[in-house]
Parts: structure tokens; C-alpha cells; sequence
């Protein structure tokens, strides 16, 4: 069962008339064939045309697309001999960032990833991509993990945000996040970020202060949600679309304003119409990255991605 | 219209009214509702004489309280371009911030000064809250890490101290990004081998405590100050219960192992003063003097004002240095050595 967005609704209809058509059997083949497929001639026409201008609004709903990859999709798809491995060696384990070590095309990586879960029972297994300082802690050790056996790291992104709640406060939520940005910033190997779904706030940017960061198509990548933003400063939430497109959040705007790499292009209609070929795009975009750095020296590694981000805000603006 | 009510006559008010002088004469506590003199007030560091309450300081009083007869430098800040997102919501975010510039004659909401704590050279580094709730932006990142860079140019331990609500929403991504840049400002400074303190004052929230403010060498926490990650709000949205009592309170976060002390703000700078000399000074300069304890917390009597007015420089005898020997020799990397490398640890 496909889930179709508020603005893809003269799409959903073009489509359903398609399955009707299909569905209707016996008389006039020939017929039902042709005008099947002028109909899908106009679906793609549509996809790409509503695609192609999305409003930020929409951009966070695609963002948010029950349907798009997650990050075990491109785990399962991309990692060969993938092993996971769970923990902080502090408190517990926590599903929201999941992570462990395997091969991309041959070389052995550690890989980090927010999932938020594909139905309500591994939503709930996930927290729904929401980490606690557990989980941001176990991102710490798997970096460290990282650059003691010289593993670069890669780190997929998609989170609402870190999770708010009594026992993450407790357990320091905040230094969890700082910390994890500190050794995210400090290890000798290269760090590959990208936002694959939702970049949310100091929860995204924990595992994602790298060496390159990418964004897909129609990711996004904010300091507050929309929702969060617009109840704040327009005391209403339903200003949400309004606060979308003041944030800047869209990957073309992080471009222009020099805070993302590149971007990695998406099938026509979403990563969602047609996962695999999406996963395939950022493996080879992940593996271009990391072909970059080789034979980088460790150090010089290091003081590049500091002067990558103390650069920030003084280059790209106008 | 706009420019007038918004540029003309924030400048108008600032040069016509007495700035944070208090219109009125006497200040009602927030905390217990007593009525304060306002030199009482200041003489008590902005803290209620009746309750112990501690109200925000502004980061001018907060210099002067700490720094060696109130005296220090401050340094003109990077100026990035304001407003780089263009943010309108209801208001312009540039007319926001030409408001909180004209009310706190800053430039934004962090002010980073030089002086000497005790003798010690010292850079802090502290937020104004009361300019757009202490928000960090571009503005406030290039603070903090000129800060660093000057505690790391002149050997000198960085206190940061917070007053903030977090990230400053207006600037974007942009001002998330100033979470992995100060953390970078931090790190520059303990690369150096030099102490970075945090001071944690009411509030800290979001991402000002997610970067820059969770990695001291020392947290110090102001008592009763809210701190944490998330808003009291969300959480409680989130969940759907009520917080517990005293939820993201310093002495909450002691309870917990985020902090590694409470104080009472007129004990903060001796504290501040015995630890970068433990720090700075591990070896005996001269010749040993016995340690005197200072107590941590607060006066054993809040309510005894003589008590509350005890600031430093009436209680130098508990210090092995008193401020007045600011002259007398020191080790040698405790000077602004600017001419030496940088990276040196500042042994004696």
C-alpha cells in the first residue's frame, strides 16, 4: 500500500484510474493497454513536474516519508559482512542509532546510522529515530572504534531530533551530543555524513560534523523542526509551512550556503517511489567520497575538517 | 513607519533613558516577592538579600564581580554580516536585532574580556541573556572562539560563562553549525594544555549545553540555575507526565554527575580563583602559605545581608594570593607571553 503526500493527490488519482483500468478484464484489450500507458505518460510527466518545484513544506514531507529508505535499507543494501555491534559499555543499548563495521565495495568501514523503523513495532524498537545519550555515546565508541583500526566512518542521518525526555536528561543528553561532536571533529580518519531522511537539530549534527557531508534531493536539514519553530516565533504551529521556508532547510539552500558538499539526486517522484535505485546513487556517491581521502594524511585529515567548519559563515553568504 | 518605530526610536530611547538603571527605586524579589533597594541589589550581585534567590547577570556586573578590582579588557568582537538567512516571521530577525543591540549597547549576546583573577591572567568569556535570550549565532560562535584564540595567545585558562536559550533559530543551519565550531574554540584551548572552565548560570539550554558547555575541564554551576538539553515544555509534550521537582535545576544536575559543583555566586570567584591556581600553579610560586578552606555554597545565613555583601576583595586573607601582589613574581608562563610559542603548557 503506497502512501501518497497531500500535494501527490493528482498523482494518486492518475494512478488508481490505472489500476482500475488494469483491473477491468474481457472487452477491448488493445484499447485498455493504449490508454494505459498515455496515462502513465502523464503520471511521469506530473511526478516530474511537481517534483522538480516542491515548496520547502513539501520538501519536509518527503523529508518524512513513511516510505523512503532508511538507514538499515542502505545497511542491508550497501554493507556487505555487515556486523552490527550494540552499546555504550555505560548504560544500555539503544536501537535509535544503529551501527557496526562491515565492507562498502570491498573496504572495510564503520557505519553509523539514525533509524527511525518501517512499522509501529520497529518505530517503537527504533524510539522512532530519537537517540538517547546511550545511543550517542555508542556512536562515540564506534568512532573511536574507527580510527583506532584506521576504519573511515560512515555516518547516515535521519533524526526528528535527539529525544526529550527525564532519563536522557539525566543521563546528560547534552554532553552525550557535545561529546559525540568532539570525537566526530577529532579522529584521524575520514567521516562520511549524510542526511538521508531528516537532519534534526543537535541531534543530527552529533554524527554529522564530517569531513563531507551530503544531503539527498529532498532531505532536509535544520536547527528546529518547522513545527518547533513556528510555535515559538509565530506562537502557531499551523505556520509550520511559513517557518519551512525561512529556516533555509532544503538541501539546495545548504548548498548555496556552502554547509553541505553535494547533493545526491533522487529518482523522479522521491527516493521513495523506487528505494533501491536511490541506495545504489549515495553508495556510489559514499564510495566517491572516500576515494577522495585516500592517501590523506591523517593529520592533515584532521586540521582540513576543522578549517572546513570555522570557515563556515564566512564563505557562501551573500 | 517601520524605520521609525524601529531603527529612529530604539536609538532615541537609548540616548534619552538611563540604561539598566532601574526606573524604579526598589525591585520586587521574583522568587520570595520581598521588596529590594536597588543598591542593595547591587551590592548583593543581583541576588535576592530575603530568599537567596540569583536573578540574571548581565555579562558587564559579571566581569566586574569576577576580574581583580573589577578591572578588565574587553575585545572588539568579529562583526559577521547580520540576518544571512533574510528570516522574517512575524517580525524581521534584522529589527529583532537592531532592538536587543540597542537595548544592550552589544553588538550580540556574548562579550569576552581579559584580566587578571588573583594575579592570574584570565579570558572570559560571558553571555548576555538579555540580548534575544542569549541565542547563538554566527556572532556568538566568532566570540567564543576568539576568546580561545586569546586565552591560547596569551597561556590563559577560558572561563565561558552561558546564559542562553539555545541555538538562535533565526540564523538557520548556520547557527547549528556554531555547536561543532565552538567545540572546536574548546578544543584549541585544551590543545594548549591550558584549563577551560564553564560557569553555568540560569538557563543553559539546547545547543549552547549540547556543544561548548558540556566539555570543561571543570563545570561550575550557579545555584538554582536551569540546565539542560530540551525545553521543560517538550518534555513534558513528549511524555505526558509532569517533571519531577527541581527537574534541570543545578543542584538536580550535581545529583546526577553533570556538574561538578554548586555555588553561591558570591563564592564564585574564589572558587574560580583556588581552582585555576590548583590548575595553573601546581607548584608553590613562593613561599607556602596554609590553605584556608573556602566553603562552597551558600552563607551560612542568606539572610544576613553583612554576609551576602562578603565579595572577594573583602576576603583576600582566605586566599593564599591576595589580588594587591598581582605585581609580585610570577612563573614565567603566567605572563601574557605572547612571544612564546603557542601550544606551551603554562608550567611554572
Amino acid at each position: 500500500m503506497q502512501t501518497f503526500l497531500e500535494f501527490e493527490k493528482p498523482i494518486a488519482e492518475l494512478e488508481g484510474k490505472i489500476e482500475e483500468l488494469r483491473h477491468l478484464t474481457g472487452d477491448a484489450n488493445i484499447n485498455i493497454a493504449d490508454e494505459v500507458g498515455k496515462l502513465q505518460a502523464k503520471v511521469d510527466r506530473l511526478l516530474r513536474l511537481t517534483y522538480a518545484k516542491l515548496t520547502p513544506a513539501q520538501k519536509v514531507q518527503v523529508a518524512r516519508h513513511p516510505g523512503r529508505p532508511h538507514a538499515t535499507d542502505y545497511i542491508d543494501a550497501l554493507i556487505e559482512e555487515f556486523t552490527p555491534l550494540a552499546g555504550d559499555r555505560l548504560f544500555g543499548e539503544d536501537r535509535a542509532i544503529i551501527g557496526g563495521i562491515g565492507r562498502l565495495q570491498g573496504r572495510a568501514v564503520v557505519v553509523i546510522g539514525q533509524e527511525k523503523g518501517n512499522d509501529t513495532e520497529s518505530r517503537v524498537l527504533h524510539n522512532f529515530g530519537m537517540a538517547k545519550p546511550e545511543g550517542y555515546r555508542k556512536a562515540q565508541r564506534l568512532m573511536a572504534l574507527a580510527d583506532r583500526f584506521h576504519l573511515p566512518v560512515i555516518s547516515l542521518v535521519d533524526t526528528t531530533g535527539a529525544y526529550p525526555g527525564i532519563g536522557a536528561e539525566e543521563r546528560g543528553q547534552a554532553e552525550a551530543i557535545a561529546r559525540s561532536i568532539e570525537v566526530c571533529l577529532k579522529i584521524k580518519v575520514p567521516v562520511v555524513a549524510t542526511v538521508i531522511g531528516e537532519g534534526g537539530s543537535g541531534g543530527a549534527i552529533a554524527i554529522a560534523a564530517a569531513d563531507r557531508v551530503m544531503m539527498l534531493e529532498h532531505a532536509i536539514y535544520s536547527v528546529i523542526s518547522p513545527e518547533g519553530c513556528a510555535s515559538i516565533l509565530w506562537r502557531n504551529a499551523a505556520n509550520a509551512p511559513d517557518a519551512a521556508a525561512a529556516l533555509r532547510l532544503t538541501a539546495q539552500d545548504l548548498k548555496d550556503l556552502q554547509i553541505i558538499d553535494r547533493i545526491v539526486t533522487e529518482p523522479i517522484g522521491g527516493a521513495h517511489r523506487n528505494p533501491a535505485e536511490t541506495i545504489a546513487a549515495l553508495g556510489v556517491a559514499i564510495e566517491a567520497a572516500l576515494r577522495e581521502f585516500d592517501g590523506v594524511e591523517p593529520g592533515t585529515l584532521r586540521s582540513r575538517r576543522r578549517e572546513k567548519f570555522l570557515e563556515m559563515g564566512h564563505k557562501g553568504l551573500s | 513607519m517601520n524605520w521609525l518605530t524601529n531603527f529612529v526610536r530604539p536609538k532615541i530611547r537609548a540616548l534619552v533613558s538611563r540604561r539598566e538603571v532601574p526606573d524604579n527605586l526598589w525591585m520586587k524579589c521574583p522568587s520570595c516577592e520581598a521588596m529590594i533597594f536597588h543598591r542593595d541589589l547591587e551590592e548583593s550581585l543581583h541576588v535576592c538579600p530575603h530568599c537567596g534567590f540569583h536573578m540574571r547577570l548581565d555579562p558587564m556586573r559579571r566581569m566586574k564581580m569576577l576580574f581583580d578590582d573589577g578591572e578588565f579588557q574587553t575585545i572588539e568582537l568579529p562583526k559577521p554580516a547580520p540576518d544571512p538567512l533574510r528570516f522574517r516571521d512575524q517580525k524581521r530577525y534584522s529589527d529583532r536585532l537592531r532592538e536587543a543591540q540597542a537595548k544592550t549597547q552589544a553588538f550580540d549576546a556574548i562579550r569576552v574580556a581579559h584580566g587578571r583573577m588573583n594575579g592570574m591572567p584570565v579570558v572570559v568569556a560571558a553571555f548576555d541573556f538579555a540580548f534575544m535570550g542569549g541565542s547563538m549565532g554566527v556572532a556568538v560562535g566568532e566570540g567564543i572562539l576568539a576568546a580561545a584564540r586569546l586565552a591560547v595567545l596569551q597561556e590563559a585558562p577560558l572561563v565561558v560563562i552561558p546564559a542562553s536559550g539555545g541555538a538562535r533559530m533565526q540564523e538557520g543551519i548556520l547557527a547549528l553549525m556554531q555547536m561543532p565550531r565552538t567545540v572546536i574554540a574548546v578544543d584549541l584551548v585544551k590543545e594548549a594544555g591550558l584549563p577551560y572552565i564553564v560557569v553555568l548560570t540560569d538557563p543553559t539550554t539546547g545547543g549552547v549545553t549540547a556543544s561548548f558547555a558540556m566539555l570543561g575541564d571543570i563545570h561550575i554551576a550557579e545555584q538554582g540555575a536551569q540546565i539542560g538539553f530540551a525545553g521543560a515544555r517538550v518534555i513534558e509534550d513528549t511524555i505526558r507526565e509532569t517533571l519531577p521537582e527541581g527537574f534541570q535545576r543545578s543542584e538536580y544536575l550535581l545529583e546526577h554527575g553533570m556538574v561538578d559543583m554548586v555555588v553561591h555566586r558570591h563564592e564564585l570567584r574564589l572558587i574560580l580563583i583556588r581552582v585555576l591556581g590548583l590548575l595553573c600553579r601546581p607548584a608553590p610560586a613562593a613561599a607556602v602559605v596554609p590553605l584556608t578552606p573556602v566553603t562552597i555554597g551558600p552563607p551560612a545565613d542568606p539572610t544576613e545581608p553583612q554576609a551576602a555583601v562578603e565579595i572577594p576583595e573583602t576576603s583576600d586573607h582566605d586566599t593564599q594570593q591576595p589580588a594587591e601582589s598581582a605585581n609580585a613574581p610570577q612563573p614565567p608562563g603566567h605572563q601574557p607571553a605572547v612571544e612564546s610559542p603557542a601550544g606551551q603548557p603554562p608550567v611554572a
